[in-house]
């Protein structure tokens, strides 16, 4: 193959700031005191925080370094699945660091906020327009919490209707933080098992359906990465039995522009702007989960709301039947920031293109894997391919091992052991921003390592060796966490 | 990971689809998790289990495990009251990795028939299962 992409350099070892620095030395110079010493209160003196004494360049040389050890999408291809890993264009950051916004206050009354509402006020709309429902919320921090809200939705619905009911549908491809923000709710999920293609059966959910049942969750395309064909007949059952169509638009990069929810039964969707609509992500945050919901939905949305009057925009508390405020403030104003400059740098074409690069560029890798990784179900995917473990199983190599190996040639590995119904899963997601030559890469290097498997799997299982880090004790770390510093 | 061929599987016991095992005991039965279920799970990393005294049902969740993969519910394999419950493998999970026909069981439970027991897996037809990939 050509040069691997993964290489050692010099890596540089760098100490806890703790183990740093001398007592005394400081990263910046106070002026003299001119003022008369006006001492503290007793009960408000005491030992300062333990911080360390440290220069500015100790400081700068410590975060410098620990960067190095470190991968993100700007490092390389990052095919992490169900994450949608993809480039974050610099503009956005540009466009979100403007000092107008970049130094807004919260607390600033509306008069003085006018292009802030405005962007959440326009975002809104955008969002509701490439859902295809009729009203938007941005509070929800991330995917999870716009889940919760809309299972808080659900719940003030069927209240008013004058009856509550106890259960929610999950199918057993749904992202699995769906089952949890049900329970969360107060709701029992109840899983229904998908169909031998993959994906969801009409009939399955007819069996399910009933009076105590609020309604189901549906992940559109599924974590297998295959799309909810029946999503039409499914959501008209959940319809005419009373209850509602919750849709988790974690993976809306497989759609943008070619299928709108709202269109095919879905009343309540949230969509996560950190990974479709392309903002920093990973290592817990920050993200956002607005919430779309249709025209009779409108009224529970949470407070308060951005409203416009005679072409001004103010925040309004005037609905008496939301649920209330999910989050502080207005949610991540950042990530909204961002996903507006996104869309409008994007533009519908653009926003289009973006899905079917993505579907395309799935498929381009599923089809030059699938003579030596076992597809999981064996027919286009959308935007995410996933794999089996089955071809390996004689080898006894593992999916992690395999994993671990790829880091080795220079690429963060996929996602693995998710989702559960697939057998030591693979699940790759290489996003529309990689170009040929960078999926080629990834191709060629992991048919290598699935060679490896089969000829040397001893160099697969002390991978990697070419990272600061090799195999961390992940187990040590789950059996006895420390917490603190 | 093992191969089939190398999962312990002692005759003496019986055992469920969902990869649990049985052991009467007198009045009582002891359950875990089976060979192939812990080095399928991984390095398991916390259990959790059922309050003593408590009824479940013939395939209800009694227990919860988690790997270093996933969480995974354990499915009850015979009816009956929670008896007893291994206190040492809520603090030490890899009880159930070293040892899970020993020192890793997870419940004694009283059946409310304990002729039940003779409707499970034998180990000859589990491991039947096993090899159809079940």
């Amino acid at each position: 193959m050509s040069e691997s992409l993964g290489t050692t350099g010099l890596v540089l070892n760098e100490p806890l700031l703790w183990e740093r620095g001398k007592k005394g030395r400081c990263g910046f110079s106070m002026p003299a005191g001119d003022v008369p010493s006006s001492p503290l209160p007793a009960e408000l003196t005491g030992d300062g925080p333990d911080f360390p004494d440290l220069s500015e360049i100790e400081v700068v040389r410590h975060y410098t370094r620990l960067s190095t050890w470190n991968f993100g999408v700007d490092t390389g291809l990052y095919p992490l699945g169900s994450c949608t890993m993809k480039y974050n264009p610099k503009i956005n950051e540009k466009l979100a660091g403007l000092r107008g916004f970049a130094a807004a206050h919260p607390l600033l009354p509306s008069v003085l906020s006018q292009g802030a509402l405005q962007l959440v006020f326009d975002l809104e709309r955008f969002l509701a327009e490439i859902t295809g429902l009729d009203a938007v919320t941005l509070q929800p921090a991330a995917g999870a919490q716009g889940e919760l809200t809309g299972m808080l939705i659900i719940h003030a619905y069927h209240r008013l209707r004058g009856k509550q009911r106890t259960k929610i549908l999950i199918p057993d491809t749904a992202h699995g933080t769906n089952p949890a923000s049900a329970a969360l709710c107060g709701y029992l999920p109840v899983p229904v098992p998908s169909g031998p293609d993959g994906i969801l059966l009409p009939e399955t959910v007819v069996g399910l359906m009933d009076s105590e049942t609020a309604g189901i969750m549906i992940t559109n395309p599924n974590t297998l990465g295959l799309f909810e064909a029946n999503i039409r007949e499914i959501a008209r059952i959940v319809h005419d039995r009373g209850g509602l169509v919750y849709g988790d638009g974690a993976n809306m990069n497989a759609v943008l522009g070619v299928v709108k929810p709202g269109a095919v039964g879905v009343d309540i969707l949230h969509l996560n702007l950190h990974k479709t609509f392309s903002t920093p992500h990973g290592g817990g945050g920050p993200g956002a989960g607005p919430v779309a919901v249709r025209k009779d939905l409108v009224r529970f949305l949470p407070v308060p709301r951005v409203v416009e009057r005679n072409g001004a925009y103010e925040l309004s508390e005037g609905f008496p039947e939301s649920v209330g405020r999910v989050m502080a403030f207005h949610g991540h104003f950042g990530v909204l920031l961002r996903a507006h400059a996104y869309i409008l740098s994007m533009g519908p074409d653009g926003l289009k293109q973006v899905s079917r690069l993505a579907v395309l560029n799935a498929n381009y890798i599923r089809e030059k894997l699938k003579d030596v990784l076992h597809p999981a179900f064996d027919r286009p995917c959308m935007h995410e391919c996933v794999f089996s473990d089955q071809n390996q199983q004689e080898t006894g190599i593992t999916t992690l091992e395999m994993a671990k190996r790829l880091i080795d040639y220079g690429y963060h590995p996929p996602t693995i052991y998710f989702p559960l119904v697939v057998h030591g899963a693979i699940m790759i997601e290489p996003t529309e921003t990689e170009t040929k030559e960078d999926l080629d890469g990834f191709i060629e290097a992991f048919r290598s390592v699935v060679r490896e498997a089969g000829e040397n799997p001893g160099v697969i299982r002390e991978a990697p060796v070419r990272c600061k880090l090799r195999r961390v004790d992940e187990t040590a770390a789950a059996r006895n966490p420390c917490l603190t510093g | 990971m093992k191969k089939i061929e190398e999962i312990q599987l002692p005759e003496e016991l019986r055992y469920s689809p969902d990869h649990e095992w049985v052991r009467p005991e007198g009045d009582l039965a002891r359950v875990g998790l089976t060979d192939y279920a812990q080095d399928q799970l991984g390095d398991i990393v916390y259990v959790e289990l059922p309050a003593v005294g408590i009824h479940i049902a013939q395939g209800a969740v009694f227990a919860t495990v988690e790997s270093v993969k996933s969480v995974s519910e354990c499915f009850m394999p015979l009816a009956g009251e929670i008896a007893a419950v291994n206190g040492p493998l809520s603090d030490d999970p890899v009880l159930l990795n070293q040892s899970p026909y020993g020192d890793g069981w997870m419940v004694m439970v009283k059946p409310d028939d304990p002729a039940a027991v003779s409707q499970l897996l034998t180990a000859e037809a589990y491991l039947a299962r096993l090899k159809g990939g079940v």
